[in-house]
């Protein structure tokens, strides 16, 4: 599997993600700076990482949002492509609108720094596989502007086509202000596209895939990744 | 010429910071506000003589980069000199 990892003036979770890539496959990713025009020849997967894309200037994944690489890489996902933003990729990706919706300022207005429970509501995507419908796991989260939003009929539309990726749960899977610490509509954590090969979520699976970070929670997401996109 | 593009949440669209700035305004004294909206103003300075034309152009820009229509509104502004 060939993974890109695209960073931006202000991305710091790329190396993150290629240690993350890097245990699944036994090989280092390549990263592209955002300037470039083309993905790389035979690119698999393409990763928007975390961080502060242009200081989180206008508004967060704004600018990022017409980077010159972005052209390559809605291409790539009208294609077929399998796109993966996660915090900041995933706030590029609806600033794109490769990904509905917007995410707001968190509803206590606090940047939060802690970990959070997701729920797994479509299983058998690439990014799935390896986890059961139903299924909590745990991830760390480090955003202040994670509050999924959008419309109620594009609210309706994700549910309908089963492109709700995770919820915030409690830690025995259920849904509750409590548990939904950005105050994100319906619990969202991450959706997908149509196709459900364009994932963006606002926590870091990619944080908790070594028992020295804690967990391996978020491993079975790559693991599956690299399993559903070797050829 | 100047333009002025003001940003704001749409209606309906939870304005948490809106709402900080009315807590701490209650806070110091400031009774009876209803509701407070905060937005972003943002002032352009264009090659453009023509005030059609500079509207027209902020409202391109506003759709494309300024305003993120999901959750905003904007509006564009030609202030007299």
């Amino acid at each position: 599997m060939k993974s890109a990892i695209v960073v931006f003036p202000g991305t710091n979770r790329e190396r993150d993600v290629a240690i993350a890539l890097h245990r699944a496959t036994g090989k280092r990713p390549g990263t592209l700076w955002h300037r470039e025009t083309e993905l790389p020849a035979g690119t698999d997967l393409v990763i928007l990482p975390g961080g502060f894309s242009h200081g989180d200037y206008l508004r967060c994944g704004a600018m990022a949002a017409h980077s010159p690489i972005m052209p390559a890489i809605r291409a790539f996902a009208d294609q077929g492509g399998h796109v993966l933003g996660i915090c900041n990729g995933f706030q590029v990706l609806t600033e794109a609108q490769i990904l509905p919706g917007a995410l707001l300022r968190n509803a206590a207005l606090r940047f939060l720094s802690q970990d959070c429970h997701l729920r797994v509501e479509r299983a058998g995507t690439a990014y799935t596989r390896h986890y059961q419908k139903g299924q909590v796991f745990r991830a760390p989260m480090a955003h202040g502007d994670g509050n999924y939003n959008a419309d109620q009929a594009t609210l309706d539309l994700l549910e309908g086509e089963d492109r709700v990726a995770f919820r915030y749960v409690t830690p025995e899977g259920e849904t509750a202000t409590s548990a939904n610490p950005n105050g994100s509509a319906r619990s969202i954590a991450g959706v997908y596209s149509a196709n459900h090969r364009v994932l963006g979520l606002m926590p870091h699976p990619e944080d908790l895939v070594d028992p020295l970070m804690g967990g391996t929670d978020g491993a079975p997401l790559f693991a599956g990744l690299v399993e559903a996109l070797a050829a | 010429m100047k333009i002025v593009v003001t940003v704001m949440l749409k209606d309906g669209v939870l304005d948490p910071q809106g709402r900080a700035i009315g807590h701490a305004l209650g806070n110091l004294g400031f009774a009876g506000l209803n509701e407070v909206r905060a937005g972003k103003v943002i002032e352009l300075d264009l090659a453009e003589t023509d005030p059609a034309r500079a509207r027209q152009f902020g409202e391109d820009m506003a759709r494309k980069l300024l305003a993120n229509t999901v959750i905003e509104s904007f509006r564009v502004d030609l202030p007299t000199p």
